[in-house]
């Protein structure tokens, strides 16, 4: 006997949106046993990783402080990844718009006006975009892979950021440290929820998310990237112009890091330090593919994320748990999500 | 005597399908059979079960009157069966030779290889030069590859699926022959087909299937076209009514100078293409696949931009620098000749299929918002016109046969009305109810004042409807003529052109 694996005649529709949910049960089941082989309390490690954080109201929120900059990067690399354009560069992106956002508030720093943020926020958009046009330009005019360029301009824009606030933008009364002054209250996201450090930052993402679903789910401009990612042919036959849904797709995904990064910096940490994300724009393609490149589907997925990288914390400080244990969590989920969506689409046969 | 092959209450059920219900047939040794049905009949399973690529669900196969379990392809080839399929399997950039040594269980040494497929082609008149680079082939050339390939391997049947659909009248002859003398040496030959006049020509028995079952076994010699198709069917076969008198109107798309690189390697250049198409004409574009054809229809129906714009006029305007959704404004609508993936995208719905290309003529948008209660209604008015057998609108377009989804493409073409359709191999794959219906709505839609140009490999389609013909040879296109004062063989010495050339040339170290 011997096994075979052939597709199936059509992907199953149970197994399609099963899957995340089969995913993260296994994640948990390896979870379950990892921590036993560690030498932890499973079901305690478990409980304080998993269920801890949602049982209090700040718990709650610094999942969704955190879940916001997932979600705002996940759907605009998701109308990518629908029309094959792969941006796996968000981190680079996100790190521009930080740039630009925070040298606007380091720009009026003191001044005061309600035109401050608005402004903070179109600078960090811009710097998003204009840094996603670098990979978009060289796509359309030369086919260069997109894959390559945009990740390899992520770790050119940290290395910019690392310039400036070792540089020019150092705080002069900062004892030296590599960070920028402190910005001040016109250039800070004003706070939601009392007593929490959720900003109005966390609520925008979330309407962005839907005007995407909008975009993509019943506007002409979704259908065309869909197309394109579905049959470049069919789209060519239908007059859709393949350039500009690239150009399209890279500088929407870059414009929403940009913004998830200037939240960031004029959001919970204030200041432009040397990291800004840990690794944001990177998680946000798992979390692209957990939500099933579906904006509404995303908003889940990003909440899950943030889970775990709050569990992740909180086990640390309540159980001792070291802090790679996040890391491998959301690789185990991304690894058995890609494993059972294979089996939405082939079966494993035994052959006589 | 035992039957060569002997099919035994074969059932085979796919979900939501019974694709082969019973089935039952025998092959005689040295019996040219025909296997003959509509697109999805069932045929093209039947035989993927007897090369070892499908299993059945129930019933039996057996081989010289022994019960056999036909597991895998190679299984097939150990006994003896080889097959020829549609859609060559052949490496580009590779040698003849080459190409048929992968093919091979057990290929042996290239040298002595190459001097068995010189005998053997050259024996069964499929002359072949073993070191040639398949790209450089014809399409009928391609299939001698494949032929020897079998030959080869000594078979005892061999299943030769739509052989002919590729092929220009000469070829056909041509190949009629070798399968004859196949057959005349003890090997057995199951033809599938739907061509009547093809298998009158050839074939010594026939069985005839319907919705995956068999409706009648019938000597093709004793039996009329029309009889076979009315089995085959199963209705009365409507048939093309043509307009008496042609009365073309003014030019609707003239075509002046066009010239259009292609962008594929082995893709060929249109070079100084002229033609005018008037109202109310048929203008077909004849000529035998890989001549141009692709890059015709991207070039009308603004798929590619030419350099020189004004090598193509619509009613009068300039048209050439226009993409294909601004074509279509100017109402050129177009019919690709593949369907899943250029005409309609398979895994979109029908709704999503019309937005595909009528959103532009069809007003289904609202300042970027598809209106989808628009859309579904068009998408309905398409689906009963044209007798689209489909579930429902919200089916995705992928899962409808082959007949089913061309005739919704052709009607959500024909129904925006346009001024120039543009229409490639519109009936290629489509069985022959849904063939007639497509020519008859391509009738009526130029009766209507619509110039229509059809660009089709079958003559016999071309000449039942098109008013004149020109034909498409390596990128150039011949003088149009007169359909009602030409003859096939006319048409088909044209289609041959330099391929033809090559074919009499026989290899000088073949003899």
């Amino acid at each position: 006997m011997r096994l075979k694996i052939e597709p199936r005649l059509e992907p199953s529709a149970a197994l399609l949106y099963g899957t995340p949910v089969l995913a993260i049960a296994l994640t948990v089941l390896s979870g379950f046993f990892l921590f036993a082989l560690m030498g932890y309390e499973p079901l305690t490690a478990l409980y304080f990783f998993f269920v801890a954080p949602l049982l209090t109201l700040f718990g709650l929120s610094e999942i969704m402080l955190k879940a916001a900059p997932l979600i705002l990067i996940a759907v605009g690399l998701a109308m990518g990844f629908k029309a094959n354009v792969w941006n796996i560069g968000a981190e680079g992106q996100l790190t521009c718009g930080a740039i630009a956002g925070g040298g606007i508030a380091l720009w009026l720093w003191g001044d005061e006006g309600i035109w401050i943020l608005p402004l903070i926020c179109a600078a960090g958009i811009l710097g998003g975009l204009l840094y996603a046009a670098i990979p978009a330009f060289l796509k359309t005019r030369f086919e260069v892979n997109e894959i390559l360029t945009s990740l390899m301009l992520s770790y050119v824009a940290t290395l910019m950021l690392s310039a400036l606030v070792f540089g020019p933008w150092k705080d002069p009364m900062g004892f030296n440290f590599p960070q920028s002054r402190m910005f001040t209250e016109a250039a800070i996201l004003p706070i939601v929820l009392e007593g929490t450090r959720l900003h109005a930052g966390a609520v925008v993402a979330l309407l962005i998310a839907v005007a995407v679903w909008v975009l993509m789910s019943f506007t002409i401009v979704g259908f065309q990237l869909r197309v394109v990612g579905l049959a470049p042919a069919a789209a060519r036959f239908a007059g859709f112009d393949r350039k500009k849904l690239i150009w399209l797709s890279l500088l929407a995904s870059g414009g929403l890091a940009g913004l998830a990064g200037t939240f960031e910096v004029v959001g919970p940490i204030g200041q432009l330090v040397p990291v800004i994300s840990p690794g944001y724009g990177f998680t946000a393609i798992i979390v692209a593919f957990l939500g099933r490149l579906h904006p509404l589907g995303i908003i889940a997925a990003g909440f899950l994320m943030a889970l775990s990288y709050i569990g992740g914390e909180n086990a640390q400080v309540e159980v001792g748990l070291p802090q790679a244990v996040t890391g491998v969590f959301q690789g185990l989920l991304l690894f058995f999500l890609l494993a059972s969506d294979f089996l939405a689409s082939y079966r494993i046969r035994r052959m006589p | 005597m035992n039957p060569r092959l002997e099919v035994r209450g074969v059932t085979k059920r796919f979900p939501g399908v019974l694709a082969n219900d019973q089935v039952n047939f025998a092959v005689m040794p040295g019996e040219i059979h025909a296997l003959l049905g509509e697109n999805g009949a069932g045929k093209s399973t039947l035989v993927k079960m007897i090369y070892g690529v499908l299993h059945p669900d129930s019933g039996d196969i057996q081989w010289n009157g022994e019960p056999v379990v036909i597991a895998e392809p190679s299984t097939a080839r150990r006994l003896g069966i080889g097959m020829v399929f549609q859609h060559f399997s052949l490496f580009e950039a590779m040698t003849v030779n080459e190409n048929i040594a992968l093919g091979m269980d057990k290929p042996g040494d290239m040298a002595s290889l190459a001097l068995r497929v010189r005998k053997i082609s050259a024996d069964y008149g499929l002359p072949l030069d073993p070191d040639r680079g398949v790209y450089s082939l014809s399409v009928g050339e391609r299939q001698r590859i494949e032929i020897t390939r079998c030959l080869l391997q000594d078979p005892k049947l061999l299943i030769m699926d739509e052989p002919t659909s590729v092929l220009t009248p000469q070829e056909v002859e041509r190949l009629f022959e070798t399968l004859r003398q196949i057959a005349s040496e003890g090997c057995s030959i199951l033809y599938i087909s739907h061509k009547l006049a093809e298998i009158k020509a050839l074939c010594d028995r026939a069985t005839i299937l319907r919705s995956g079952a068999v409706v009648a076994e019938c000597d093709p010699g004793s039996e009329t076209a029309a009889s076979m198709a009315q089995i085959m069917i199963g209705e009365e076969l409507t048939s093309v009514e043509r307009r008496a008198g042609d009365t073309a109107g003014e030019a609707r798309m003239v075509v002046e100078g066009l010239e259009l690189a292609s962008d594929d390697l082995h893709g060929v250049d249109l070079q100084g293409i002229d033609f005018t198409v008037r109202a109310s004409e048929i203008f077909g574009i004849a000529g035998v696949a890989g001549n141009g054809q692709g890059e015709l229809l991207q070039a009308l129906s603004g798929e590619r931009l030419i350099a020189r714009p004004e090598s193509i006029k619509v009613d009068g305007q300039v048209a050439g620098h226009l993409s294909a959704g601004a074509r279509r404004g100017h109402g050129v609508c177009a019919i690709p000749e593949e369907r899943n993936g250029h005409g309609a995208v398979a895994a979109l719905n029908l709704v999503e299929n019309v937005v595909l290309s009528a959103h532009h003529r069809m007003n289904l948008l609202t300042s970027g918002f598809i209106r989808r209660a628009e859309a579904k209604a068009f998408t309905e008015a398409v689906v009963a016109q044209y007798d689209v057998r489909t579930p429902g609108v919200a089916t995705p377009a992928g899962s409808l046969s082959g007949g089913n989804l061309q005739k919704f493409i052709v009607g959500r073409e024909i129904m925006q009305n346009p001024a120039v359709l543009v229409a490639s191999q519109p009936t290629w794959g489509v069985d022959a109810g849904a063939a007639a219906r497509i020519h008859q709505a391509l009738i009526d839609l130029a009766a209507a004042g619509t110039a229509v140009v059809v660009i089709s490999q079958d003559l016999d389609e071309l000449m039942a409807i098109s008013n004149r013909l020109a034909v498409l040879n390596l990128g150039v296109l011949s003088k149009p003529i007169d359909t009602a004062r030409v003859s096939v063989e006319e048409i088909g010495l044209l289609m041959g052109g330099v391929h033809g050339e090559a074919e009499t040339q026989e290899p000088a170290d073949a003899a």
